[in-house]
């Protein structure tokens, strides 16, 4: 097993035992629904949106290349710098070079999970910048050197509590109860660092090709200063976020907003197409857009796979999931968890160091039904372990399924291997839930079904021949 | 209506009554009911372990056992939606792939094929008790059959439906999935559990047997009582 494997096994075995765990994250999850479902009636038809959505990102998708360079164009028309990383490694010496190029010492982020995708934060730290995270979220989880727990979520599986132990042990902050407090002393901590720093990062949400912008949705306006008051603002993007046009994020921003947050729309939107323009008094003097491959084009090249691409990453996916909801965020040990981590982690990070992901579903596919762009990913499990299987057979479990594929296309043996089975039955009694229980992952939890005396065909043969 | 029925392996062998309800209730529609003795398993087990090779070697026996139906009827939405819905994408890019698709094209679950195909809902039937109904993910995402058991159970004279919340969350089974994450399997399981005792009733219903194994193996591990049954046996009782 891969140490990915062990890992994912260990956590989620801890986890899915932890009754308060899965008690907090249906509490918070319950609120998100009630929401989300009130938000989804006030589209004209919910179902409708998610089709155009989805042949919208299909376009686009299928149309990449063209759509990048247009969108490229239109930004370095207006000055921004665009920059192309075809891996995490590239990404990161990117945006460390244009941070000493610029003598930049302090550094402020918005949330980002692709930033967390190749592991900025310590890649700028290592190089002994100073990085501050300043989504409310994100900025707790950093204290706690923790990763993110949910893509939209970061401390989600916090409670008010624990967010305020942490604050008092690492801010000196005093001990309080309400959110509203605790926002207070982030609140304090941040403004500080908003004056002071001389670069922001920010994610993407969408990028718009026709006009060469790039649209950030937030709810706590950290990112308007994030990317408006340091003199320079760069933001990372994967390559599949684009959308054609302006107008097709009148039905991305409220579809994101809902899906991921329950929100009619979220607080702040902003669209940001250039830095200080001349005439104009503020804003950075410098932009930057640097554009993430990452393994995104391999996914592109495999028509199968390909639609996984369309992702908006709005973290429905995660809310409905049940694996998502009882092993919670981090066990996944990657930074996109939930359904769409399961699907595109081994395909962007390796196959078989990931595949237990794609097997560690019962493939519901409340997911599928949830994802506002359609893509179908219980499927898509189902197909990355078909891959997973093909390029690495399993040795035993291959010879299980080639026993049992000889035994069902005949008969007369399959009827055999039955009666066997339960004459043996009883005997399972004498080491059942042991180490010698051939079924013992079922049995140390369940009691198992009897095999009947008669069988269906049996009774069949003697009532209607 | 010639009627041909694939009872899936487990239903065969460990709960025949599913079977044996099928048949009554559709020779006392006054169908004719063929049941070919070659069947035995759609292949899904491989398939969902991402043993697709080993799949088709099983799936084949079921094209070739299945070729002459002319409608094809099963008390599972799983299975159902194996035949229905995968055959095709297993059989993508093989010789046998048309074949696959016109065989998914005659299969229907049990349910379905009593309100959609058949129109009927009153089989006047009478089951006294009051249950609850589990929506199996195949049944509901795979063949889009959510109405239809209700229908059926509001129809049972005796019965009383007591909707648990949710119905509609996975009960955790997920084949191979049970075994190979068995503790990510018992807690979903154990909340569906909690789900339905909350509800108050002495039995559950489903279109799953699969399900339902799963459910009552848990059940009596707790030392719980409570009943399965499958919805063809309700609708059997009181025929």
């Amino acid at each position: 097993m891969s140490t990915t494997a062990s890992h994912f096994k260990r956590s989620a075995t801890q986890y899915c035992h932890d009754a308060d765990h899965r008690q907090r994250i249906r509490t918070a999850l319950t609120g998100y629904e009630v929401k989300r479902d009130e938000n989804k009636s006030r589209f004209q038809s919910w179902e409708d949106a998610r089709q155009t959505a989805a042949e919208i990102k299909h376009e686009v998708i299928n149309h990449l290349d063209r759509y990048l360079e247009l969108f490229e164009r239109n930004l370095k028309a207006r000055g921004v710098q665009v920059h192309w990383a075809s891996d995490a490694r590239e990404a990161c010496e990117c945006i460390v070079r244009i941070a000493r190029d610029n003598s930049v010492r302090r550094i402020i982020k918005s949330k980002s999970m692709t930033s967390e995708e190749i592991h900025l934060n310590a890649a700028l730290e290592k190089e002994g910048f100073d990085v501050f995270e300043s989504d409310l979220g994100e900025f707790i989880v950093q204290l706690r050197n923790e990763p993110p727990y949910h893509l939209v979520f970061p401390s989600m599986h916090l409670t008010r509590h624990q967010i305020s132990e942490t604050f008092t042990e690492k801010l000196g902050a005093e001990r309080v109860s309400e959110p509203e407090q605790l926002t207070l002393i982030a609140r304090r901590v941040m403004r500080q660092k908003f004056c002071k720093a001389d670069m922001g990062v920010s994610g993407v949400n969408f990028g718009v090709a026709e006009t060469g912008m790039i649209s950030v949705t937030e709810n706590e306006g950290n990112a308007r200063l994030t990317t408006s008051l340091p003199r320079i603002h760069v933001a990372l993007m994967g390559i599949e976020k684009l959308v054609r046009r302006m107008d097709d994020l009148a039905l991305f921003l409220p579809m994101l907003a809902t899906a991921g947050a329950g929100q009619a729309l979220t607080c702040y939107n902003t669209l940001f197409g250039a830095a200080r323009l001349p005439g104009e008094p503020d804003g950075p003097g410098q932009m930057h857009v640097v554009l993430l491959d990452n393994g995104r084009t391999a996914v592109l090249a495999d028509a199968e796979q390909r639609d996984s691409l369309h992702c908006i990453r709005c973290g429905a996916c995660l809310n409905v999931c049940p694996i998502f909801r009882n092993v919670g965020g981090h066990s996944y040990g990657t930074v996109y968890g939930g359904p769409i981590g399961s699907v595109i982690t081994p395909n962007l990070r390796g196959m078989q160091d990931w595949k237990h992901l794609s097997f560690a579903s019962s493939l519901c596919g409340a997911c599928t039904e949830a994802c506002p762009v359609k893509i179908d990913l219980a499927h898509h499990l189902l197909q990355n372990r078909r891959k997973a299987v093909k390029a690495r057979p399993p040795f035993f479990e291959g010879l299980l399924w080639s026993g049992f594929a000889h035994l069902m296309r005949q008969p007369a043996l399959y009827r055999l291997g039955a009666k066997v089975g339960r004459l043996l039955q009883p005997l399972h009694g004498l080491v059942q839930g042991s180490v010698l229980d051939p079924a013992r992952g079922w049995t140390q939890s369940r009691e198992t079904p009897r095999i009947a005396r008669r069988s269906f065909t049996d009774w069949w043969k003697e009532t209607h021949r | 209506m010639n009627v041909t029925l694939f009872i899936p392996c487990f239903i065969d062998q460990c709960y025949p009554q599913v079977g044996i309800s099928v048949v009554r209730i559709l020779e006392k529609l006054g169908h004719t009911v063929e049941y070919p003795t070659e069947q035995t398993c759609c292949g899904q087990p491989a398939f969902n372990s991402g043993a697709w090779d080993q799949a088709r070697v099983t799936a084949r026996q079921a094209l070739k056992v299945f070729r002459g139906a002319e409608i094809i009827v099963t008390p599972s939405g799983s299975c159902g939606a194996m035949m229905k819905v995968f055959y095709p994408d297993l059989f993508q890019g093989t010789p046998a792939h048309k074949e696959a698709c016109r065989l998914a094209g005659k299969v229907w679950e049990f349910s379905s094929f009593l309100v959609n195909k058949l129109g009927v809902t009153d089989l006047g039937s009478r089951f006294e008790g009051r249950v609850t109904f589990h929506d199996g993910c195949h049944s509901i995402r795979e063949m889009h059959v959510r109405r239809e058991p209700r229908e059926l159970l509001q129809h049972v004279r005796g019965l009383e439906l007591v909707e648990m919340s949710p119905a509609d969350t996975c009960c955790g089974f997920g084949g191979t999935f049970s075994v190979k994450f068995p503790m990510i399997s018992t807690a979903m399981g154990e909340q569906k559990c909690a789900a339905i005792d909350q509800t108050g009733v002495d039995t559950v219903v489903s279109l799953d047997s699969s399900c339902l194994m799963h459910i009552q193996g848990l059940f009596d591990r707790q030392g719980k009582r409570m009943r399965s049954l499958h919805l063809a046996e309700v609708l059997a009782t009181g025929l």
